[in-house]
């Protein structure tokens, strides 16, 4: 009887943790070399990359292809406006309790939504986003269609504008940390392996005895927690929010598969390299109004008919450098 | 009393319109499996044909079908030919993305060129006559548009079950490698199942766009609405889905008839109670 084990591509961990380490030191220290319009965009940057490597999560591995997650970041983003600016919470608690609001809803949104398979999930949390925003508009607490600003002194209270950047980078970052590191340890993980057999055939993953339904659920809570958090800290460094910005759509939808699209869906490098080409498009395309989403809208159809591995999966073909080892080799 | 059964008859009007929306969806769908959403988006696009055709033209809005038709169909048939085709039969996921980019295009694409701007088509006289019921007045057009999705859908199920083009679509529909093993060419019967659909969000399209006002961003909410359509009354159904049309108009009119703030709210709310009374809708489909 041969021994079998499993392994990882790892060759290049060192360098890897190495590389790590000296970004993170650096990304850290960015209010200290950094002016405040390059926090915000970091700020805004790390929001998204969040956002991204959990709809991988979502649609890349769990195949819940989710385009209601704006749902979540505008519940994140009520929440805390609600509890820091009205009812005077403590800044942490309340962007904590933001997430967990946003998970605790996807419970009964997941059991509702699951019925619906494949394409027909995805419409059906476009419609339940689509609920969220018209409940949200009819409340006049949360200031109806027109929304809301954060008020003024408790804004102050986090500090000057200046420190404020500072302050919500600092979260930022430590949200997106969390959800890289949440979405690598569960891959590694034997659920991530379950993760991937319902992706490939839910219906023989469930012969196998995953549990497809409580799988499912459960990426979705933590999908939904972590827009929630994004939601929180992206809206409080606007210091405004109103029913039509928090469930966006196109804002935090359809940027967001864009981002999974042309980076590699199902590979955990490839949002982050998505992010990265995304902003830079951003930054380029500014001017040019409409014309800047057509042009988005086009690389992405582009890239799914032409190149479906995205761009990391055309680097990880060339080289075989995997970021974050993941793939599991058997070797006797 | 009779503001209520007003509001009732509404919605059971507007609901055959809604039906209209969700039969393209629903032929998409059971043809092809795919979720078209940019299925919304093309309905505005054909709003905007008819609306460029009778203001360059200045024919009536109604007569807008003529050109409105066939370019709805040629657009359908060339995106199903050039791009969607390309998707068919891989998992379910390159389709959605792919129609959620054509969708994006559309949307930003008539934006545009033609702003974000209201648009309304003008339908002359018949959009204020109304005849009189006791209390009750019914307005001619939203009869006339109920008669028309009707006559539609009965069109729809007449082809799909009487005609050589029908019997080939149902064969697709159900196997679509035995279908070109029997010498259908799969690809051009895909091309020829959107080109109809798309024919009948081009005539929803002219008659909706007399109803009520749209933007280049009303897709979405015309997509929901076919979606919702197409999971109340089932799938694979035609009448079923005239009946999920009916159903949807009815919620938000009685929705809109309590606050009319709630009337979209009232259709989601509706959809989601038998999304979960009845996962398969309320007439089973295949």
């Amino acid at each position: 009887m041969p021994n079998y084990k499993i392994e990882r591509n790892e060759k290049y961990h060192t360098g890897v943790l190495i590389g790590f380490g000296v970004l993170l030191v650096f990304l850290v220290l960015l209010p200290f070399w950094g002016d405040k319009s390059t926090m915000r965009l970091a700020t805004e940057m790390a929001g998204y990359l969040a956002l991204a490597v959990m709809w991988n999560l979502l649609a890349g591995y769990a195949g819940v292809m989710s385009i209601g997650q704006q749902a979540f970041v505008g519940v994140g983003g009520y929440t805390v406006f609600t509890l820091a600016g009205l009812w005077g919470v403590p800044l942490i608690p309340s962007i904590l309790l933001a997430g967990l609001v946003a998970g605790l809803l996807a419970i009964p949104v997941g059991l509702i939504l699951f019925r619906l398979n494949g394409a027909y999930f995805a419409i059906g949390s476009w419609v339940m986003a689509e609920i969220f925003l018209l409940l949200t508009a009819q409340s006049d607490y949360l200031g109806a269609g027109s929304g809301m600003s954060f008020p003024t002194a408790v804004a102050k209270s986090f500090g000057n504008s200046t420190e404020r950047a500072a302050l919500f980078w600092w979260i930022a970052l430590a949200i997106v940390i969390a959800a890289l590191l949440i979405a690598y340890l569960w891959l590694r993980s034997s659920r991530g392996l379950a993760l991937t057999a319902m992706r490939d055939d839910e219906v023989a993953a469930s012969g196998l005895g995953v549990n497809v339904m409580r799988n499912k659920l459960q990426v979705f809570l933590v999908a939904s927690a972590v827009a929630g958090l994004v939601g929180a800290i992206l809206f409080l460094g606007k210091l405004r929010i109103s029913p039509t910005s928090a469930y966006d759509v196109n804002e935090w939808t359809a940027n967001i598969i864009f981002i999974v699209v042309i980076g590699g869906l199902g590979r955990l490098e490839g949002a982050v390299v998505g992010t990265i080409i995304f902003f830079l498009l951003r930054g380029f395309l500014a001017d040019f109004g409409s014309y800047y989403l057509i042009i988005l809208g086009l690389i992405a159809i582009i890239t799914m008919l032409k190149m479906p591995q995205g761009v990391w999966g055309l680097i990880y073909d060339k080289t075989q450098i995997e970021l974050f080892p993941l793939k599991r080799k058997i070797v006797s | 009393m009779s503001e209520l059964v007003n509001t009732i008859i509404q919605g059971i009007l507007i609901g055959g319109l809604y039906a209209l929306f969700a039969a393209g969806l629903s032929l998409v769908f059971g043809v092809m499996r795919v979720v078209n959403l940019a299925h919304g988006d093309l309905i505005v696009t054909g709003s905007f044909l008819a609306f460029t055709a009778t203001s360059i033209l200045g024919i009536h809005a109604a007569l807008s079908v003529v050109f409105v038709l066939p370019l709805m169909a040629l657009l359908g048939y060339s995106i199903q030919r050039a791009i969607l085709n390309r998707t068919v039969g891989t998992n379910v996921l390159p389709p959605l993305l792919v129609t959620f980019g054509i969708a994006i295009i559309l949307q930003n694409g008539l934006l545009q060129i033609f702003t974000a701007d209201d648009r309304k088509l003008d339908f002359g006289n018949i959009e204020i006559a109304s005849m009189q019921i006791g209390n009750i007045s019914i307005g001619w057009y939203s009869i006339l548009v109920f008669v028309c999705a009707i006559a539609i859908i009965a069109g729809l199920q007449f082809i799909s079950y009487k005609t050589r083009i029908g019997r080939v679509l149902r064969a697709t529909a159900d196997d679509p490698e035995v279908a070109q093993v029997m010498g259908v060419d799969t690809r051009h019967t895909f091309s020829v199942a959107m080109a109809i659909a798309m024919v009948v969000c081009g005539i929803s399209a002219v008659l909706f766009a007399a109803w009520t006002s749209f933007t280049p961003l009303s897709g979405p909410s015309r997509l929901l609405i076919a979606f919702e359509v197409v999971v109340i009354g089932g799938l694979g159904s035609i009448w079923g889905t005239l009946i999920g049309g009916l159903t949807l108009g009815v919620a938000q009119a009685f929705g809109g008839y309590l606050n009319p703030a709630w009337q979209m709210l009232a259709g989601h709310i509706a959809f989601i109670i038998i999304l979960v009374l009845r996962p398969a809708g309320i007439f089973k489909g295949r």
